[in-house]
């Protein structure tokens, strides 16, 4: 029953979401039941839909927990965008740097790195160092608001476009093989890539890159969980965001929990790094993310900021990507853009959740455990 | 003048206002009194517009009136002035006042215009302000006059001013009064909603006396008497009797000395204090509220940051005046906060969850001493102990605290406070919105900690209760200890002439 | 003297004006916003809406003014969105904004594609149709009249006091929804006026996602001008001035084969917002009420 009534009103948000996309679509002239067939049909084909739905949402699974961590400790952490550069940026570093890679540079060969290490080792390092390299960059705004007061939410933004421009500039003067014309990294070396799901589930082919990060994914989400609910650090961080005043009355740093909560969210953006660096391109691609750290917002508002809602929410985020590819393909008039903004309606009605409170409280559907 | 008739107003499942009708006659000053939380403020805000009531009707000059929004009760010559000022403090004096009546047109703002104008006002009715000042940077008095400025402007007929005395010092009261007596004088007819009742005596032409959200009576004052107001609002003349034996006090637990607490903005903080608390002794403060009781609580559970706190606090020998909120509990001091909402509970979370703040990060809460992982099983023997303990209802400990009624919640904090089997106990405002039940069950928990030998501290903003809980009894008036009296031999009117600043202070009766 | 140099100061100068223009537009709807209470990190989606409609519409109708009208109904139409979203349903202000700038990312696009057949741009529009210079007339002038609006009518003080403390505007009787209604919308028109400068002033044409971050920099110039009209323009030509920099310096090499790395120049106007807002740098205070749904019990 309480599962019931979490349910029911992201269910309904979606569903009105949906409504007035397809209003939109008949606006521009499509018939919305064949865009919205279209749309599912495609992202729930086996292998291929499954397959790439599940790749697409891996990077919301991850932005998701970040925006849900954080969230709970009372922060908006607009950040993550900037978060999950940074990581991916990491990531890759690490995986150039000790991956023992030599690119073809106008014919004579280019070393990269410092040392060649095994997977055993590099794997893990790389994956530590998108974490890391998250961790520390969410955990910027989070001091600034514990120490000086300032928002987190500028802060974010403000810190998104430092990312971008530092991850390009050392891109583009440090990592790139010159000559290059596209912004992105060398490879890196093999040691660092992990496995895609279709080199051991049967039916499944390789060359979808859904990979070893969605069980990551799956784990994280696990973890999220057992972190927040399970363990003192969690009950003051979310001590911290029910009610910071009873919190201080409880004994906890009000101010270490904002870092803290800042950091462990930073870290979940920075694995979307691994993801995209160690098990899709296998280099730093410079503008790779897809707004995933913006739609992580709207993954976890939907998700009710639970590491499950989380996770169905990113599903249904990873289907709506990928069906819009074939959107694009076989409509005349609608194009997949339509996605972006099918994500921002929900966004709109979750957060004004009061809109519905009106005309379904009525039933008590929207009732919020009040008992 | 004014007139409301069988206003009812909830507020959730509190119902604020039952059947309220006032009779406000014109050119008189009409004094509304009853304890916090009668619902005085309630009526009037429904007046002015601020909320709206579920039934009832209002009547201005013997008409019936739709009064919505403020701005409707402004057009009908109704003026507030709000216990906590609405002011915008980073503008100036006049462009507060003229706020939402602007002289001038719609593209030009007349500042020089108003500024006149209030300078004539405040010539009218000797209320002196600078126009051009801001207001952040005027004293709570002339913040007052601004507000009076600013319903004057409005060419308000009637004022309705709410607990307007409990920011000024004796003398500015009596100022102030004066003022009044001018407005009546000029045809004003004013509203005073206080719970002091000698105020009440010493300026109203009728009152109306309101408990638990109704009306009990309207008297000409010349009519009345205290004792018989007081009746009236407490509806009760027994005093509150706790049965406790003598206390038997031992070593001291709690020693202060010169203790200093600055405030932001606002608030009194507290000056220079020093006293003990023994060990099996309840020690009282009384004082009228926002004097100091908030900041030196919380002070003493190490919860003001310590660059604003002065002087030493010593627990059992030991200094603490550096020691942060979890060092103070871990050397046993509990603390049952003034404001149980908004530090003492996590609403959203369950009881469970509740029961184990500020202990939650060591057994039972976990499972080892160094232990990360809640041990569920331990958390939820803690929270049925307490529930059991404190006959807390419902008995569910994986209700949200914000579904249990006040009472409830109180002895919840009060039930995990005793947990810890402290050494200090801070108390404050221990009984405020419980009902009598639960008074009657928390005031024998408080003896019950004091006769095990815990030292108690408690302030409270009523007096009958701090009376006949504490052994001692301090009294504070701005932000100061100005008097120790013996509770089972002082009377009221002593106390209270002490806790308005009447009497000497402690240092002066001592030497 | 050396009339290169001459030259070249006056391009300069005219390049600075040109890339602050926009970020003085927005950031000046923002100011009404913000002073009203009203968080507005939407400003980015509004421009699109902006510049998409003022340049669609221009294509159609030949006349950049028909198209400039447009885009200023377009800008305050979605800002009408934000608005109810935060006024009357209380939504997070924040949340919303993002919503409206991911809203506007996709919206243009699928429009463009249905009626342009494109991937999110509109046609060309011929050089004799564009406004190169009106709406940086408009941005300019804007500044002293919003500071007149502000400090010296009605409108502004009940504005400011409704930013500041709206339990006290509604207690002097001021309608405090409608103050903020009126705020939200007339920053809409004015980032839509700042994104019809962009498709069809700056260049001569709406793509995909053309105002790069140029909301969320006119937000920075308003945090960094303290939320006050004039220091917020000098902000903004500080930002168009450090924007102008980094496209001369783009690609320019120092001694040997060095390019200058324009990207630091970039990043300067939110490094100067961070350290700004932490008060190494005098203190910005926002509004009190910002941010705040204005809630009360009836």
């Amino acid at each position: 029953m309480r599962l019931l009534r979490e349910l029911a009103f992201p269910l309904v948000a979606v569903v009105a979401a949906f409504v007035v996309g397809g209003v939109f679509v008949l606006l521009v002239g499509d018939n919305p039941l064949r865009v919205y067939g279209l749309l599912l049909g495609s992202a729930l084909s086996w292998p291929d839909g499954i397959g790439y739905t599940l790749f697409q949402a891996t990077p919301l699974i991850f932005t998701g927990l970040a925006v849900a961590v954080a969230f709970r400790c009372g922060l908006l952490n607009i950040g993550a965008e900037g978060q999950l550069y940074v990581g991916a940026f990491a990531c890759a570093w690490v995986a150039i740097k000790l991956g023992g890679v030599t690119a073809d540079v106008f014919g004579k060969p280019m070393g990269f790195s410092w040392a060649s290490l095994p997977a055993v080792l590099l794997v893990p390092l790389a994956m530590l160092a998108a974490v890391g390299a998250g961790a520390l960059w969410g955990a910027i705004p989070g001091f600034l608001k514990a120490r000086f007061g300032s928002h987190e939410v500028i802060n974010t933004i403000m810190l998104n476009f430092v990312a971008v421009g530092l991850t390009s500039y050392f891109t583009q003067y440090y990592y790139k093989i010159p000559g290059d014309p596209i912004l992105q990294s060398v490879s890196v070396g093999e040691a660092a890539h992990i496995a895609r799901l279709g080199s051991f589930v049967p039916g499944l082919p390789e060359r979808i890159p859904l990979n070893v990060s969605f069980l990551l994914a799956i784990i994280a989400c696990a973890l999220v969980y057992v972190f927040l609910w399970r363990t003192k650090w969690g009950y003051e961080i979310r001590a911290t965001g029910a009610n910071p005043t009873a919190a201080e009355y409880g004994g906890i740093s009000t101010r270490k929990q904002i870092v803290l909560a800042m950091a462990v969210s930073g870290g979940l953006a920075g694995m979307v790094g691994i993801n995209e660096v160690m098990g899709y391109r296998y280099r730093y691609y410079e503008g790779f993310s897809d707004n995933y750290g913006f739609t992580g917002i709207a993954v976890a508002l939907l998700g009710r900021n639970h590491p499950v809602g989380v996770f169905l929410a990113a599903l249904l985020f990873g289907m709506l990507q990928r069906g819009g590819i074939f959107v694009d393909a076989f409509s005349e008039s609608v194009t997949k853009d339509l996605v972006q903004v099918l994500q921002a309606i929900v966004i709109l009605f979750v957060a004004a959740e009061a809109l519905f409170r009106g005309s379904f409280g009525r039933f008590g559907l929207m009732k919020r455990s009040k008992v | 003048m004014l007139e409301l008739r069988e206003i009812t107003k909830r507020f959730g499942d509190v119902l604020a206002n039952d059947r309220v009708s006032v009779r406000v006659e014109p050119g008189t000053i009409h004094a509304i009194v009853g304890e916090n939380g009668a619902g005085k403020s309630t009526a009037m805000r429904i007046a002015y517009g601020f909320y709206t009531a579920d039934s009832g009707e209002i009547l201005v000059d013997g008409q019936v009136r739709s009064i919505q929004t403020p701005h409707d009760a402004i057009r009908l010559g109704v003026g507030m002035v709000h216990q906590h000022f609405m002011l915008v403090e980073t503008m100036t004096v006049a462009e507060n006042i003229v706020l939402g009546a602007e002289p001038g047109t719609a593209a030009a703002l007349d500042l020089e215009r108003a500024a006149r104008e209030i300078r004539a006002l405040s010539e009218e009715f000797k209320l002196s302000v600078e126009p051009r000042a801001m207001v952040g940077e005027l004293s709570v008095g002339q913040q007052q006059r601004v507000e009076l400025l600013k319903a004057l402007y409005r060419q308000a007929r009637l004022l309705i001013l709410d607990e307007p005395t409990a920011v000024l010092t004796p003398q500015e009261v009596e100022e102030f009064f004066q003022i009044l007596r001018r407005m009546r004088e000029q045809g004003k007819t004013v509203v005073i909603i206080t719970h002091k009742l000698s105020e009440v005596l010493a300026i109203s032409d009728d009152v109306t006396v309101m408990r638990d959200g109704r009306v009990v009576g309207q008297v000409k004052t010349a009519e009345t008497n205290a004792a018989d107001l007081a009746r009236m609002m407490v509806g009760r003349d027994v005093l509150l009797r706790v049965e406790k034996p003598d206390a038997k006090p031992g070593d001291v637990v709690l020693s202060v000395r010169n203790l200093s607490v600055t405030v932001e903005a606002g608030g009194r903080g507290v000056r220079d204090v020093s006293f003990e608390v023994r060990a099996g002794e309840i020690v009282g403060v009384a004082g009228v509220e926002g004097n100091g009781q908030t900041e030196l609580i919380e002070a003493l559970a190490g919860l003001v940051p310590h660059e604003r706190v002065r002087g030493t606090i010593e627990l059992e020998g030991r200094d603490v005046t550096r020691a942060g909120a979890r060092a103070r509990r871990e050397s046993g001091v509990a603390h049952i906060p003034e404001d149980r909402h908004r530090r003492g509970l996590l609403l959203d979370f369950d009881l469970a969850e509740n029961s184990i703040l500020g202990d939650h990060y060591r057994p039972p809460a976990v499972a080892a001493r160094y232990g990360v992982l809640l041990d569920t099983e331990g958390i939820r023997r803690r929270a049925e102990e307490v529930i059991r303990d404190f006959d807390v209802r419902p008995a569910n400990p994986l209700l949200p605290a914000r579904a249990l009624s006040g009472g409830n919640q109180q002895k919840l904090i009060i039930g995990r406070e005793f947990e810890l089997n402290p050494r200090l106990l801070l108390v404050s405002q221990p009984t405020r919105g419980v009902d009598i039940g639960a008074i009657e069950f928390i005031h024998r928990k408080l003896v019950g900690m004091r006769d095990a030998g815990c030292a108690v501290l408690l302030v409270s903003a009523e007096l009958e209760e701090v009376t006949a809980l504490a052994d001692r009894l301090l009294i504070i008036h701005h932000g100061r200890l100005v008097g120790e009296v013996d509770p089972k031999t002082a009377t009221h009117e002593e106390i209270g002439l002490l806790m308005t600043g009447g009497g000497k202070t402690k240092d002066e009766a001592e030497g | 003297m050396n009339d290169t140099i001459i030259a070249t100061l006056i391009f300069f100068l005219a390049s600075t004006v040109r890339q602050a223009t926009p970020l003085l537009l927005a950031a000046m709807g923002g100011l009404y916003s913000e002073r009203a209470g009203v968080i507005n990190i939407a400003l980015e989606g509004l421009m699109l809406a902006g510049a998409f409609t003022a340049a669609a519409v221009t294509h159609y109708a030949g006349n950049p003014f028909v198209g400039l009208l447009a885009g200023i109904v377009a800008g305050a139409a979605v800002a009408a969105v934000h608005a109810v979203a935060c006024i009357k349903f209380k939504a997070d202000q924040v949340v919303s904004g993002t919503a409206i700038n991911i809203l506007m990312i996709g919206v243009p696009a699928v429009v463009s594609g249905a009626v342009f057949l494109s991937s999110g741009s509109t046609p060309q529009i011929p050089r004799e149709n564009l406004i190169p210079w009106t709406p940086v007339l408009i941005a300019f002038l804007l500044v002293p009249v919003t500071w007149y609006v502000l400090y010296r009518t009605p409108f502004g003080l009940r504005l400011r006091a409704v930013g500041e403390h709206p339990e006290a505007a509604d207690a002097a009787g001021v309608n405090v929804n409608r103050m903020r209604y009126a705020a939200v919308l007339l920053s809409g028109a004015l980032a839509g006026i700042a994104g019809a400068y962009l498709s069809t002033g700056q260049s001569s044409l709406f793509t995909r996602n053309m105002a790069s971050g140029r909301g969320f920099i006119a937000l920075a110039a308003l945090i960094f001008g303290k939320w006050r009209p004039v220091q917020t323009m000098l902000a903004c030509l500080l930002f168009g001035f450090t924007d102008a920099l980094a496209t001369q310096l783009q690609g320019v090499k120092l001694s040997g084969d060095e390019e200058i790395p324009v990207q630091f120049i970039h990043m300067l106007p939110y490094v100067l917002t961070i350290v700004v807002l932490a008060g190494f740098v005098g203190h910005s205070r926002a509004p009190r009420a910002l941010g705040i749904p204005y809630v009360k019990e009836r």
